[in-house]
């Protein structure tokens, strides 16, 4: 058992998880206490002790369901499914509750047509019984995946098979036809949408309980390292902005914000140290008590840190498409943090956006509106970064101060422009801090028509980006 | 005080059995826990660890260190985290108004020594809860309540007593536990806390509940609601929650509408009824507008 629990948390390091030697021993110590037969009371302990981050969980479940998953006989490759059909049937028939005889008792499963595996899984579905579901899944792993022992294709690939062959995408409207003729009277479009949304999240049960089989029989056949391997996705933290899919850029969207306020707190926190405030006269005379009552070591307050101004510079073209995308939910989570924030976006025009984030409390609205209605594009909608910021300079210049911090996004892929850095150059005279983000691989950086090099001679620093943790180590490196 | 040298450390009997039993007491008093839930308390109480309870707001966070300590009849001693505490609000303080005046009393007729012992001995000590909840001779369950709202640097103060339960006063030396109380801590996750201090700690990660729990949660809390109607009620709000909205409903504001249906006597949610109280359980204006649009429009 150890050494399975330590083969567990290599593999979690592998994936990136950050397992220390305490959290480690913790586990060990609460496997101790808990009855290894209670499989989910089992999982969740694990959990408790080794990961403390939520957005880590999924990574933490995946390779549970790798190391601890059911094993036996039954999950087998088997072709000929010589096993014991008898005793497959009754496990399933206990699955299924009381055991009634739904699909027609004494049969075994194995003997049912497609048509009849269709119609039982409808029922199923229809009625929500978890365990025929579960029994199901089983079946049209075992049926139509057609999993071969050794064969080195990914579970992908044997899930797409499987639900090839269940036509799960009408089994929504089958299933809202059918609840329509249930009901006496006819159904409420409210109670339609609550009909519709229930179906979708048991047919997505469904899928996950598939998923599960036939990692399992994988698992099975492939040995545990090698199945946790091809398993292994990124963190959260490590999706790349450019690459990220659309759930993946929803958990990005949730990560921001904390980050944001850190970003906030950190260009406060300068001026909290070393300069002194009003005299702080509780803390005197709590001080006074080492003189015996005699204040002789004043105390100061410290003073208010004075409110950071940022000015967010971001480039949304073509060619960093999928990081404004993400650009602009940051300028957005940015923008609840400070007070005073202006937020320009630019292809080869420039244009002021703060009030299309001010404006309204709902993110993709705001982006909606800034794609549609700003005035980004001067003559062709080809990245411009040097027109952008002449015209940057004359518009807005002058509200460049020394409490102003400017942060500039883009890629600096300038389609052979004039490069007008001196723009940069008089931006940093100006304002406090001038830092650039740039969302492409360091080793892109000066290649083609990248002229992130000419403009970094005059910033405060360059900062790859590519995904959160980097972010977030620009973010702990302001001081 | 215990001196630590006569003490190897405080030892506990276990509070519960098994897994079992924590869900079915916790049940005892309405909390309904789900396998994590109380697995991570059975944890806590066994391995006698901290319990860093994270999760959206009004999810039961709190309730939940409300109702351990129901069910194992302790006293809860609770710490309101916010921004600017300090230990002086949180582990103890010198009472230097009476310090002050014990030496203004005695100018002259003690001798230094004397009176330096007496003014740093535990009269002159006011306890904040931390200290409160170390040094308690009955059973606690301490709660520190959103502790994401402190500073980086005040989090260090609760290192300390989480691992070692114990709190080093440099006047008085180190005042250990005489009992390890139930630690919860609670965060709304608005920042990451530092990994030192999740390190001390358990995870657990309270979430939404599921469909089925939401509709016990309301049968079990709301007494004379309808099956059918909690039903509903779990499943629209199921709905809601999927919207991308600014603030999903909370469990709290679940109940307090399933409360409101009753007082109107509405048996079935209809579209209207929906709509005309939406306000409870949405508190932005736009979230509101939102819903409505999303609930009526469906084909």
């Amino acid at each position: 058992m150890l050494e399975l629990l330590n083969g567990f948390v290599a593999e979690l390091r592998k994936a990136g998880l950050p397992v220390s030697l305490t959290e480690n021993l913790d586990a060990i110590e609460a496997l101790e206490h808990i009855p290894l037969e209670e499989r989910e009371t089992f999982k969740y302990a694990l959990g408790a002790t080794l990961i403390k981050n939520q957005s880590h969980w999924r990574a933490f479940e995946t390779v549970f369901e790798v190391y601890f998953s059911l094993r036996g006989p039954q999950y087998r490759i088997a072709d000929d499914a010589d096993g014991d059909p008898d005793e497959l049937w009754r496990e399933m028939q206990d699955q299924a509750g009381q055991g009634d005889g739904r699909g027609g008792a004494g049969g075994s499963m194995d003997n049912l047509t497609p048509e009849e595996i269709a119609h039982l899984l409808m029922r199923a579905l229809l009625e929500g019984d978890q365990g025929l579901t579960r029994a199901l899944a089983r079946q049209a792993v075992q049926r139509f995946a057609g999993m071969e022992p050794g064969r080195p294709v990914g579970g992908t690939y044997y899930l797409y098979r499987t639900l090839r062959n269940l036509d799960l995408e009408t089994m929504t409207d089958k299933l809202m036809e059918l609840a329509q003729q249930q009901s006496p009277d006819g159904l409420s479009p409210l109670e339609e949408r609550l009909e519709r949304e229930e179906f979708d999240t048991r047919i997505e049960q469904f899928k996950s309980e598939i998923e599960a089989e036939i990692r399992r029989r994988l698992v099975a056949d492939r040995g545990v390292e090698a199945m946790a391997k091809t398993l292994r996705k990124p963190l959260p933290e490590d999706v790349e902005f450019m690459h990220a899919s659309r759930d993946e850029m929803q958990s990005l969207k949730k990560a921001l914000v904390p980050l944001t306020r850190k970003l906030a707190a950190r260009l406060t926190r300068k001026r909290r140290h070393g300069r002194r405030g009003a005299l702080d006269f509780r803390s005197t005379v709590r001080h006074s008590l080492s003189y015996g009552g005699v204040p002789a070591e004043p105390k100061f307050k410290y003073p208010r840190p004075a409110k950071p101004e940022l000015m967010v510079i971001a480039d949304i073209s073509g060619s960093v498409a999928a990081f404004a995308r993400f650009t602009l939910m940051l300028v957005y989570a940015i923008q609840g943090q400070f007070s005073k924030v202006r937020s320009f976006v630019f292809i080869d025009g420039i244009d002021e956006v703060t009030d299309y984030f001010r404006s309204t409390e709902d993110i993709s609205e705001a982006i909606h509106r800034v794609n549609t209605e700003a005035d980004v594009v001067w003559v062709d909608g080809h990245s411009d970064y040097g027109h952008a910021f002449e015209v940057f300079w004359q518009r807005y210049g002058r509200d460049i101060g020394p409490k102003t911090t400017v942060l500039l996004l883009g890629d600096a892929r300038n389609n052979y422009h004039a490069s007008q850095s001196w723009v940069v150059q008089e931006i940093s005279h100006r304002a406090r801090h001038v830092y650039w983000l740039n969302p492409e691989p360091r080793s892109y950086w000066n290649t083609g028509d990248s002229i992130v090099g000419e403009y970094a001679a005059f910033t405060d620093g360059v900062f790859e980006c590519r995904n959160l943790r980097q972010l977030e180590a620009f973010v702990d490196k302001l001081e | 005080m215990v001196d630590p040298s006569q003490n190897p450390g405080p030892l506990n009997e276990p509070r519960f059995e098994s897994v079992e039993t924590v869900r079915e007491a916790l049940r005892g008093v309405d909390y309904l826990a789900d396998d994590g839930i109380a697995g991570v308390a059975f944890l806590a109480d066994r391995l006698g660890k901290p319990v860093l309870v994270e999760g959206p707001a009004g999810t039961g966070k709190t309730q939940l260190a409300k109702s351990i300590a129901e069910i194992t009849g302790s006293r809860l001693i609770r710490l309101q985290c916010y921004e600017g505490l300090d230990e002086s609000k949180a582990l103890y303080e010198w009472n230097y108004k009476k310090q002050l005046l014990r030496i203004q009393a005695d100018r002259g007729s003690e001798s230094w020594n004397e009176i330096h012992e007496d003014i740093f001995s535990d009269e002159f000590l006011l306890t904040r809860p931390l200290l409160e909840a170390i040094s308690a001779p009955d059973p606690v369950v301490l709660l520190i309540d959103e502790v994401d709202r402190v500073e980086v640097e005040t989090e260090a103060l609760l290192l300390e007593i989480l691992s070692d339960y114990q709190v080093s006063i440099p006047e008085l030396g180190t005042i250990t536990a005489r009992q390890i109380p139930l630690v919860f801590l609670t965060s709304n996750n608005t920042r990451e806390l530092s990994e030192a201090l999740k390190r001390r700690c358990l995870y657990l990660h309270v979430d939404y509940p599921s469909l089925e729990r939401e509709r016990e949660i309301v049968l079990a809390k709301v007494p004379g609601v309808q099956e059918n109607l909690a039903d509903q009620v779990a499943r629209i709000v199921r709905s809601l929650r999927q919207l991308d909205l600014k603030k999903a409903p909370s469990v709290s504001e679940t109940l307090d509408w399933t409360r409101t249906l009753l007082l109107l006597n509405v048996d079935v949610i209809d579209e209207q009824v929906a709509k005309e109280t939406l306000h409870i359980l949405l508190k932005f204006q736009t979230d509101i507008a939102k819903a409505t649009k999303e609930l009526s429009v469906e084909d």
